[in-house]
């Protein structure tokens, strides 16, 4: 069954003067769903964002966030955000900023400790954001995007500026998010992140949605070719070129490529090799091989 | 209302860290020191008590110091918060813009009113001590204190308006600086070369009493002037100030912060984060 949609992005267009920054662009995320968007810079990723939130207008489509027209009362209640490079008053400490938006939202102020020790800054609290640390600042803006229970969670590189780790640790506040319902819209630039930790996935470039899908369905469209590397017992490297003629060598190992559904046959005759070889690796096409594969055919 | 609220509390608390709020107080305890202190000779010959002379004393004093504390405070509303980058996430939280503009302006209000009420206060002490017939001239000062806090709103008003719509505090801050060189010292300068122009023509009896209402500061003066005992003390613009009725130049006072607030939210409005 496909989730309820917290958010509907239809036939979106979007022109600056001299630059049309999206086209026709449709998309949806439902309740409990984590959509990644990935896209160069100047794609247009943060420009819908920011449509979505009501921040600016659009030209043409429609956009339903949560039954309401994005920047309606309505919308805003039930919509995080968490911006890129996200930015606060520095006078201000990590706890009286986080009290501010907890009464902007109509919530106690005690709820803000408890939030900030959510995102690891409870120790750092009292003092001043000027002082905080890139990567603070944006837990912070994590916490504030936790407040209430939104229903949709916009969030714009929310992992910049955040050691691996903590990357970590966020992924499982979203996934904890995702579980209880909430739909889930981010932008990154660290594909290998997404990889694991979406459900779907929509490509941007140029101001146009060229691919949606989960990773396997845009794997299976792509259809690259998957790379095989064979290291040889000693000894074995002619043996085994002898075999496979076009292979090429690179630093003592063979590499092959092939497509998805020659893949098993390939490695049959690898198998039959026996202990002429030493090590076998297989190599799915990546996110980046993917990405830049739709990227280019909108391009072209 | 409760964001309203939290808003004011928390710009109160950034203009205490930005020591704002110790600026604008030391500035105003100063000069009206010195007023109090210089205001002490001419006492006796006027035959009006020492406080109401301080009073029309202060009144010269806060035409020019309370605009321009009040500009100061406010040209950073919009274009700081546009160049920090805070005002995209702030949108997306369920306040309006009128809200975040009412909720900054009873934080600076509040402050003006502390910063005025110090130094008015420092300076009628000062009269008390010295005069006992002083306690006569504590409604004129009463009065000065709720109109430089009115007169503080017109300008706040004012410099959230500009600061609106020039999004860049550096922008937003010369602004702030030529409106006050205009609306407070041009302005009058202007008003003098027409009547000096016209002598006892047109300008002089019909526009010069018009254009002493319309602009904020002038008003203020005016009614100052007249609803106090210090229109003896101040003889020089007391006749114009004779001239015009008070419920006019109250009603100047009165109109113009909802008129510069109302443009200021207008103005937000239009801004695109």
């Amino acid at each position: 069954m496909k989730p309820m949609p917290i958010l509907t992005v239809s036939s979106l267009s979007k022109s600056y003067p001299g630059l049309k920054a999206l086209s026709d662009v449709s998309l949806t995320v439902g309740s409990g769903e984590r959509v990644a968007l990935l896209g160069h810079n100047g794609a247009g990723k943060s420009t819908l964002m920011k449509i979505v939130l009501g921040l600016i207008p659009y030209d043409g489509g429609t956009v339903t966030v949560h039954d309401a027209a994005p920047g309606s009362t309505e919308a805003r209640n039930h919509v995080a955000y968490l911006p890129e490079n996200v930015a606060f008053h520095p006078a201000l400490t990590g706890l009286e900023q986080l009290c501010h938006y907890l009464a902007l939202r109509g919530e106690p102020a005690s709820k803000a400790m408890p939030l900030l020790s959510r995102v690891g800054l409870e120790a750092a609290a009292k003092r001043r954001i000027g002082t905080y640390s890139k990567g603070m600042r944006q837990r912070v803006g994590l916490a504030q995007a936790l407040i209430g229970h939104p229903r949709l969670l916009i969030l714009d590189e929310p992992t910049s500026g955040l050691d691996p780790v903590s990357r970590r640790e966020f992924y499982a506040l979203l996934d904890g998010l995702a579980a209880e319902g909430a739909g889930i819209l981010l932008s990154s630039h660290a594909l290998t992140e997404v990889e694991a930790r979406t459900d779907r996935i929509v490509i941007l470039s140029r101001g146009i949605a060229v691919a949606e899908g989960t990773l396997t369905e845009l794997r299976r469209r792509a259809a690259l070719q998957i790379s095989v590397q064979i290291v040889p017992a000693a000894g074995a490297e002619a043996a085994i070129a002898a075999v496979f003629p076009q292979a090429e060598h690179r630093a003592g190992s063979l590499h092959l490529a092939c497509q998805q559904d020659e893949k098993l046959a390939l490695l049959a005759r690898i198998a039959s090799l026996g202990d002429k070889v030493a090590d076998v690796e297989v190599q799915p096409p990546s996110l980046e091989d993917i990405y830049s594969h739709f990227s280019r055919g909108a391009a072209a | 209302m409760k964001r309203i609220l939290s808003t004011a509390r928390t710009e109160a608390l950034i203009a205490a860290r930005n020591r704002w709020v110790a600026i604008s107080i030391a500035m105003m305890a100063l000069f009206s020191l010195v007023l109090a202190a210089a205001g002490s000779a001419p006492t006796g010959t006027l035959g009006a008590d020492r406080l109401s002379v301080i009073v029309a004393s202060l009144t010269s004093l806060a035409v020019y110091l309370v605009p321009l504390i009040a500009l100061l405070m406010a040209f950073d509303a919009i274009a700081g918060e546009v160049e920090r980058g805070t005002l995209p996430l702030l949108l997306t939280y369920p306040v309006s813009r009128a809200e975040i503009l009412l909720g900054k302006l009873l934080a600076h209000l509040a402050i003006l009113a502390l910063a005025v009420a110090s130094g008015y206060g420092i300076a009628a002490f000062a009269a008390l001590f010295s005069d006992t017939d002083a306690a006569e001239g504590l409604p004129a000062l009463w009065r000065l204190f709720w109109s430089s806090v009115l007169m503080g709103a017109t300008f706040l008003g004012a410099g959230y308006a500009l600061s609106a719509l020039s999004r860049r505090p550096s922008g937003a801050a010369g602004l702030a600086v030529g409106l006050w060189l205009v609306a407070v010292v041009l302005y009058d300068l202007a008003l003098l070369a027409g009547i000096v122009a016209s002598g006892d023509g047109v300008f002089t009896r019909h526009i010069f009493p018009v254009a002493l209402l319309a602009s904020p500061a002038d008003a203020f003066r005016l009614y100052n002037l007249a609803a106090s005992q210090a229109t003896a003390a101040a003889a020089g613009t007391a006749g114009a100030a004779n001239s015009i009725p008070v419920w006019q130049s109250l009603l100047s006072i009165l109109l113009w912060p909802i008129a510069t607030v109302g443009l200021a939210i207008a103005a937000f409005r239009k801004v695109t984060p």
